[in-house]
């Protein structure tokens, strides 16, 4: 790593080269049964310069040619935008944990196991159902260096455990599915079990539901399904920057209902999303966006922050492995004081939303969706009766968000990205062919 | 580093390793990007790549091992051979393939990755200077790739395949603002590494600026069902979307009530109905002459005349449902194996013109143009980027795009009338159990359907 930063340091005034590497294996069973096994070792080298004021940008998987490298990202310097932000020096960071050793030793077996018991408990519940499961396990590792003498490195594990089941009858699909993930070696596969059994058991009779306005309570991973992305985008330092995001002009104001409070976080302790600092040696920060439904912050990396006058929040990300660019560590939307069994005996007509199919396709910047009830399930007076499909739900997340009935009193992660309660909302448009 | 020399000695390697088949995937690759946000030029960057795989299978149990690390190759293949053993405990099946020794060439024109990335953004910001030109819009995106790519196939039948091909992605978005309310069109397209498709397109950037301005005062439809006319670039999402990925075997073979439900010889559809999937098809995004088992690109009818005929095949899938082959099984890259995939599929024209597809339609909706589509087998969802209503036998005012729904088999059923005008849509990238975005086309003629579900107020 040095010596390209020295070879970039003779062309460009600034240069960072950003290192990762990692190793995982994976366990994947198909059709109820153990089919693959994978290892994938991947390592990365990119280099990003300033050169005559213009940021450059190169990446390679080819650790041997540096030369080329260098050069490539000269190229695009000529066309690169302006730099504006000034790379970090030296720094300290906080000690966020996020390597357990423990992680690498699981054995191949055990790993099957886990797998194994996990489609054991659901097949036995419901004779008929076709699983498919994924235990992985892995170790990422980045470092960070800089020409202004900023050096950062960590290491990180992850071990994630996960299972989607299908169940066909005639031409009727039923599709439930969990999973967990953690830095730590998930060894239980009990709680990702009993959700599943709890979505077959929710699942087990199908309920028709009106076309008309009704009220819906959004489970954990039905937030992140239909109401997550709008959010995210609209957090992000440059849709505010570009004036695209609709709350962009909106800091201080009340926007949501005041029940609401977000964070991005990647400081919390062996988390998959967490880190001591973001891609660009950036410290990472708990950075609160919604709090008591007032906007207060969005997110921002170097470049956009100078840009916009402000400071990285420790937001920059390299995502698929391109230039760094704002995006969330890990929302953490707070939990409330209503338990979710409260409010599905609250509701008289409604319905619970797991999976909402398609709401990332609508008009995102403006919060407009519209999807399809995956899994999803009939409240009527008070009670859980059955599933529903064949059913549209539509809505705007600011005005769905503005007024919330109550928050659930348990926050659950899906997917390591995002931490929420059950969130119960008054009234959305439903359409259903019955 | 020189994959050529990694490949001789993997020929080798994979001779004698007690694995009941094994093959090997070497690949080195470039490409370029360029992603505008608003007038702001985002970011520009040239990648390279080198990597490998191997994959075996021993008693039916499969391993696999990715690196770019090409110091250990022999460990590489002990370990994939080793997983494999350590998940195999039944019968290795897989469809009889010929030993194949091939190169296949890109075209002789200009690699794409090398046309200087200057005359690429000049391109691009007079595309971008259009968007802007529209009053009202807020702002635009536009993400510009492209890739060239070489990969080896090996396998312990003695194939070895040699392999270029490039690719080309564009897509632009004008966004338009009026009194916090956004409307957003896009436009995307692709090609296979001919870079005169992506030219010129002065026209439909200007025609789509105007069309996210129009939106702003367009009323949204009433959700409900309608009588719904595609366009060809959304009938391709559809077909795609909502049978296509059914027609994927590794979902069907191993699960028994999905098996029934996809027998051959049902009907699914009208007499008028045929769907295909074609790899074989010159110089489409989703074209090959061998898929990533070495097998060759076959034309393959799914539907013919409104009944289920075939299915796509890994070499796998074949052989376990006793069916032959389709050369399907492709990966997005070497950090992946080969699963069943789609190449280029479409709807074939039927007679009807577009005139008499809405001719005599007293109220529905014509979607045109696609903003995504996903599907779970049974239920779709997908996305129009442009929605008007028809009245009367006429397409009439602009409504905000639509997401259109429903069920698979009920919704094929419901396809009463299919166009002339074939048309293929180059713009599309497939995701499937993580593998994304692997290059396909898709297309039809314009069809109509009855009683579509449509989101709306």
């Amino acid at each position: 790593m040095e010596e390209i930063l020295a070879q970039a340091k003779k062309v460009a005034e600034e240069a960072e080269v950003f290192a990762a590497a990692s190793e995982e294996t994976q366990v994947q069973f198909e059709a109820n049964r153990l089919k693959h096994l994978q290892t994938k070792q991947q390592t990365s080298l990119a280099l990003r310069i300033v050169r005559q004021g213009k940021i450059g940008y190169a990446i390679t998987t080819e650790l041997t040619d540096h030369q080329a490298l260098v050069s490539n990202a000269v190229e695009t310097s000529q066309f690169g935008m302006p730099a504006r932000f000034q790379l970090p020096a030296a720094s300290s960071y906080p000690q966020i944990e996020v390597f357990d050793g423990e992680v690498d030793s699981v054995p191949t077996d055990q790993m099957i196991k886990l797998g194994e018991e996990l489609i054991a408990a659901i097949t036995t519940h419901t004779p008929g159902i076709i699983c498919e499961a994924r235990v992985v396990r892995g170790v990422l590792s980045i470092q960070i260096m800089n020409s202004h003498g900023g050096q950062a490195q960590y290491r990180k594990s992850f071990f994630s455990l996960g299972i989607e089941g299908n169940l066909t009858e005639g031409t009727d699909m039923l599709f439930v599915g969990e999973s967990a993930s953690s830095c730590h070696p998930l060894l239980e596969s009990k709680p990702v079990a009993e959700v599943v059994l709890q979505q077959l058991e929710f699942a087990r009779n199908r309920a028709s539901v009106p076309s008309k306005s009704l009220p819906i309570i959004f489970t954990p991973q039905g937030v992140a399904s239909a109401l997550l992305l709008p959010l995210v985008v609209a957090f992000n330092g440059k849709t505010v920057l570009e004036g695209a995001s609709p709350i962009g002009n909106r800091l201080g104001q009340m926007v949501f209902d005041s029940k609401l409070w977000l964070r991005d976080d990647p400081t919390i302790a062996y988390q998959p999303n967490s880190r001591p600092c973001d891609d660009e040696g950036i410290a990472s920060q708990r950075t609160p966006l919604i709090e008591g439904g007032k906007v207060t912050n969005f997110l921002y990396d170097l470049q956009t922050a100078a840009l916009a006058h402000t400071r990285s929040t420790g937001n920059g990300s390299r995502g698929h492995g391109g230039l760094p660019a704002p995006a969330p560590s890990a929302f953490i939307i707070a939990p409330g004081d209503t338990a979710f069994t409260e409010m599905v005996q609250d509701m008289k007509e409604g319905l619970v939303i797991e999976m909402l199919m398609g709401a990332e396709q609508g008009n995102i910047l403006g919060g407009d969706f519209s999807g399809n009830v995956l899994l999803g399930y009939k409240v009527e007076n008070g009670k859980i009766v059955g599933r529903v499909k064949d059913t549209i739900v539509s809505g705007n997340v600011y005005q769905v968000l503005k007024q919330i009935i109550a928050m659930g009193r348990e926050a659950k992660w899906v997917g390591g990205f995002l931490q929420t309660p059950h969130i119960y909302c008054p009234s959305l448009s439903v359409a259903s062919k019955g | 580093m020189n994959i050529e020399a990694v490949a001789q000695e993997l020929a080798e390697l994979i001779k004698r390793t007690g694995a009941d088949y094994i093959e090997a995937h070497l690949e080195e690759s470039q490409s370029s990007h360029i992603t505008y946000r608003g007038r702001i030029l985002e970011s520009i960057g040239r990648a390279t790549s080198i990597g490998g795989n191997m994959r075996a299978l021993v008693k039916g149990g499969w391993g696999f091992c990715s690196f770019n690390n090409f110091d250990r190759l022999s460990s590489g293949v002990e370990i994939a051979v080793q997983q494999a053993k350590s998940v195999g405990n039944g019968v290795s099946e897989l469809a009889p393939a010929e030993q194949v020794v091939d190169a296949v060439f890109k075209k002789p024109s200009q690699n794409v990755v090398e046309i200087p990335l200057g005359k690429k953004k000049q391109m691009l910001d007079e595309y971008n200077e259009i968007i802007w030109r529209t009053p009202e819009i807020q702002t635009s995106t536009i993400g510009y790739t492209d890739g060239y790519k070489k990969a080896i196939f090996l396998s312990s039948l003695g194939s070895y395949i040699a392999n270029e091909r490039e690719d080309i992605t564009l897509r632009l978005s004008a966004i338009a603002a009026r009194d916090g309310d956004v409307q957003q069109v896009g436009l995307s397209l692709g090609s296979r590494g001919d870079f005169s498709l992506v030219r010129g397109l002065q026209k439909q950037v200007a025609q789509m600026s105007r069309h996210a301005v129009e939106l702003l005062s367009a009323p949204q439809a009433k959700g409900g069902e309608y009588t719904v006319v595609l366009d060809p670039v959304l009938a391709g999402v559809f077909v795609h979307e909502a049978f296509g990925h059914l027609s994927e075997s590794d979902f069907v073979y191993e699960n028994d009530r999905v098996r029934q439900l996809m027998t051959l010889g049902k009907q699914f559809g009208s007499a008028q109905l045929n769907i295909v999937d074609a790899a074989t098809i010159p110089d489409l995004r989703g074209s090959y002459k061998y898929d990533d088992e070495g097998m060759p690109a076959t034309k393959t009818y799914l539907i013919r005349e409104g009944k289920l005929v075939g299915r796509l095949h890994s070499r796998e899938t074949a052989a376990r449902m006793k069916e032959k082959p389709t050369g399907n099984a492709r990966a997005v890259n070497y950090r992946y194996p080969p699963i069943v995939r789609m190449s280029n599929t479409y709807i074939e024209p039927g007679s009807v013109s577009f005139a008499d597809i809405i001719g005599d339609i007293k109220e529905g909706i014509y979607a045109r143009n696609w903003y995504g589509g996903m599907t779970s087998m049974e239920m779709f969802t997908f996305s129009a980027g442009e929605a008007y209503m028809i009245r009367h036998g006429k397409i009439a005012e602009a409504v905000r795009p639509v997401v259109l729904t429903g069920n698979v088999f009920a919704t094929l059923k419901n396809i009463d009338a299919i166009g002339n005008d074939l048309a293929m849509n180059q713009g599309g990238g497939c995701g499937k159990a993580g593998q994304m975005p692997l290059p396909v086309s898709d297309g039809s003629p314009h069809i109509r359907i009855q009683r579509c579900l449509v989101g709306g107020k």
